[in-house]
């Protein structure tokens, strides 16, 4: 029997918040000391999303949202809040563009434009407890699919839904499904591929930490369907809470024997377990993951044979993306029909996005097939701060591309990205302002992807390399401008020459710099001068005259004595002894320290 | 040490079941048609708010009514209180003045139960 409660604090409690479980601490501790503990129940839940004012706590049955709360809240938010029912307006999000409180979760700008289909429960439920993902219709759908359908009426409902691979490369998840089933072998494998390894990217970890069951119940449907009944999780080890609650999970679903023998007393059976990874970025890379399960070093090899037809020990193998595996219950449930209503012509359902870099509202989001790039940044990111001006996103990743203002109109599907010459990636998306320096960004993506090289193959491990020095020695004032042509060659080169597509996409974000932002690799190499005002080599710090005020407190904190002036009297630089450091322009508050 | 297991599920009917029994632990975190709201003031909770409360969760449990419990601080009537507003499937609330213990199991059995309005108990419409 389930105890109620009058009321639930709903904590995130996920890696994005390492604040919460001393929130949680303190709130246990004045629910007992307030004799409330059996009126108020405490849930942990994994990311709303809305990370850029966590931790978050939301309270039901009201459904307020308290902001950035810290221990020190607790004592207050339960006196005002719980027992005289009163809101904390301090903890409260101000919406910044109409100027006033939101109380109510469901009411924040932040969620207005996204359609939450497999982030459903994330921010809902308990992720370690399986009845509440039950309570919201988990595992129903595999009870459909197991009693009412035939595993190729499943493929079937798959195909039409349109449901196309999360992972980044968008093939047609029923398509693979029908290959893995089809081919011969005398036992198959399926593996989830949890290998997010993108820095800034954190969907993968996010779903799996909020929201663990939806992708078992995806994966045991696929294993129904494609006729296996061994698993494989592969996820690196950095996810630790990821790993915990997908322990939990497996554990609380085996116990209810969701997992196991005779599932649900059908004939199907499946067990799952769980590969940690130890971080490589190459491993993300199918083949290269499918080396590491078997216990070999984590190195690509050439397709074809797809793992469809030689996969995991040389068997049939099917391999998903986390978000892939997340979408199939709902769709199974929901019917294709419902599914492909959402989306555009060719990208159906929602992409999941992990929004980061110089934006507001920086987080989790979901969003719909087709809605544009300017809705993202400026509807539901709420824009740039500090009133500076949007100039590009990357996504896919460090092997992906970036778009710049000219595409805040494109709506965001496979085909369309893949025109402008961006990629969809698996989902993140990292957005730069007017600050920026394009070759030091394109530099900092072709650096990872270079360190991440496996090096097997030459393109890749000697390509990336000469790429980078090139990049090096124009934002250090030594290129030249056939420098372009010869970036443009070894890109070429290694498109087609690598083994993988780490390989293959590692000059991604170099080429589609180089083709937005083309003046500005040009102002470096022939005008030996970055117009962002970033490469330190190019610049030269001055004081404004106007601006300064004369504290002097750039003068104290100079580490070289570079700058002198009388106190209340503009200071000078001395360019001769200025080492780049910077220190003058952060210490400044007047912003009078400027760059050319 | 004692592992605690869970039972297992052998058919779907039993996985529904299940269901049926979770939900009821999740809605509080949806919003369900009744709504009933106790005025927790400083002068509500000296006139016995918080004991009318837990009468009233307690009157729910035992009678398996479907209702989401909400506290509000003082509205201004505080010579009334403790005050309970009850509002319905979207109908304006009906809040009842000077409710106490005893009052609570019959509040509950004619305004949820049966869809009697005790006029005499009524303070405000609306």
């Amino acid at each position: 029997m389930h105890r109620i409660y009058r009321s639930h604090i709903l904590i995130c409690r996920s890696s994005g918040c390492p604040g919460s479980p001393m929130i949680i601490e303190a709130l246990k501790e004045e629910l007992i000391k307030r004799k409330l503990e059996n009126e108020v129940r405490i849930v942990q839940i994994g990311c709303p999303g809305f990370c850029s004012r966590g931790p978050l706590m939301i309270i039901y049955p009201e459904g307020i949202l308290y902001c950035e709360v810290s221990p020190d809240d607790v004592a207050e938010i339960v006196e005002e809040t719980i027992i005289k029912g009163r809101t904390v307006e301090r903890l409260l999000y101000e919406d910044p563009i109409a100027a006033q409180l939101v109380t109510h979760y469901s009411e924040i700008p932040f969620y207005k434009k996204q359609k939450r289909v497999i982030l459903k429960n994330c921010g809902l439920i308990d992720p370690e407890n399986i009845d509440e993902y039950i309570a919201e219709g988990g595992y129903e759908a595999l009870g459909k699919a197991l009693f009412e359908m035939s595993p190729e009426n499943v493929i079937e409902e798959i195909k039409k839904s349109g449901l196309r691979g999360r992972g980044g490369a968008g093939f047609p998840t029923g398509l693979k499904w029908e290959f893995t089933k089809n081919a011969r072998g005398e036992k198959k494998y399926i593996i989830c591929n949890a290998d997010e390894g993108d820095p800034g990217a954190f969907m993968d970890r996010s779903i799996l930490e909020a929201d663990p069951h939806s992708v078992i119940e995806g994966m045991l449907i696929a294993g129904y369907t494609i006729g296996v009944n061994e698993g494989f999780i592969y996820c690196r080890a950095e996810y630790a809470l990821a790993i915990r609650r997908l322990k939990i999970a497996i554990s609380q679903a085996m116990d209810y024997g969701l997992i196991g023998e005779n599932i649900l007393g059908s004939d199907f059976s499946f067990r799952i377990t769980i590969k940690e990874g130890a971080g490589a970025f190459v491993c993300g890379e199918e083949t290269a993951l499918m080396a590491s399960i078997e216990g070999r070093r984590g190195e690509p090899r050439t397709r074809p044979p797809y793992p469809a037809v030689k996969g995991l020990w040389g068997m049939p193998t099917n391999i998903n993306n986390v978000k892939t595996y997340a979408n199939v219950p709902r769709i199974i449930l929901n019917g294709w029909e419902w599914f492909s209503s959402i989306g555009t012509e060719t990208s159906k359902g929602t992409m999941v996005f992990a929004l980061t870099g110089q934006i507001n509202n920086i987080g989790l989001i979901e969003v719909p097939m087709g809605i544009t790039l300017g809705e993202i940044i400026f509807d539901i990111g709420g824009g740039i701060p500090k009133g500076k001006k949007f100039k590009a996103v990357q996504t896919g990743g460090p092997l992906g591309g970036c778009l710049s203002t000219e595409s805040l109109n494109t709506p965001i599907d496979y085909e369309s990205l893949k025109e402008t010459g961006a990629v969809m990636g698996s989902g993140g998306m990292i957005v730069v302002d007017e600050d920026t320096c394009m070759v030091e960004f394109a530099k900092y993506f072709l650096k990872f992807s270079t360190d991440e090289s496996c090096g097997k193959c030459v393109p890749c491990r000697v390509g990336g390399k000469k790429m980078y020095e090139i990049l090096n020695n124009i934002t250090e004032g030594k290129g030249k401008l056939e420098d372009l042509d010869e970036i443009e060659n070894l890109a070429k080169f290694m498109e087609q020459a690598s083994l993988c597509a780490l390989g293959q996409l590692t000059p991604g974000p170099v080429i589609s710099t180089l083709k937005l932002f083309r003046d500005e690799y040009v102002a470096h190499i022939v005008d030996k001068r970055c117009p962002a005002g970033q490469c330190i080599p190019l610049i030269t710090f001055y004081i404004d005259e106007e601006k300064c005020k004369g504290c002097g407190l750039c003068l104290k904190n100079c580490p070289v004595n570079a700058i002198s002036g009388e106190k209340k009297k503009p200071h000078k630089i001395d360019i001769e002894l200025c080492t780049k450091c910077g220190t003058c322009r952060d210490v400044c508050k007047f912003d009078a320290v400027y760059t050319k | 040490m004692e592992v605690f297991r869970l039972p297992k599920i052998k058919s779907l009917e039993e996985l529904r079941k299940l269901r049926e029994e979770a939900i009821k632990s999740m809605r509080v975190r949806e919003s369900t048609s009744t709504k009933i709201t106790v005025g927790m003031g400083t002068c509500g909770i000296a006139a016995g708010a918080r004991e009318v409360m837990h009468a009233i969760l307690n009157e729910l449990e035992k009678r398996k009514i479907d209702a989401n419990v909400i506290t509000v601080g003082c509205i201004g009537l505080c010579a009334e209180e403790p005050l309970v507003t009850i509002e319905r499937g979207g109908q304006p609330g009906i809040t009842y003045g000077k409710i106490d213990v005893e009052k609570v199991p019959k509040l509950i059995e004619e305004h949820l139960i049966k869809g009697n309005i005790i006029d005499e108990w009524v303070i405000s419409r609306g």
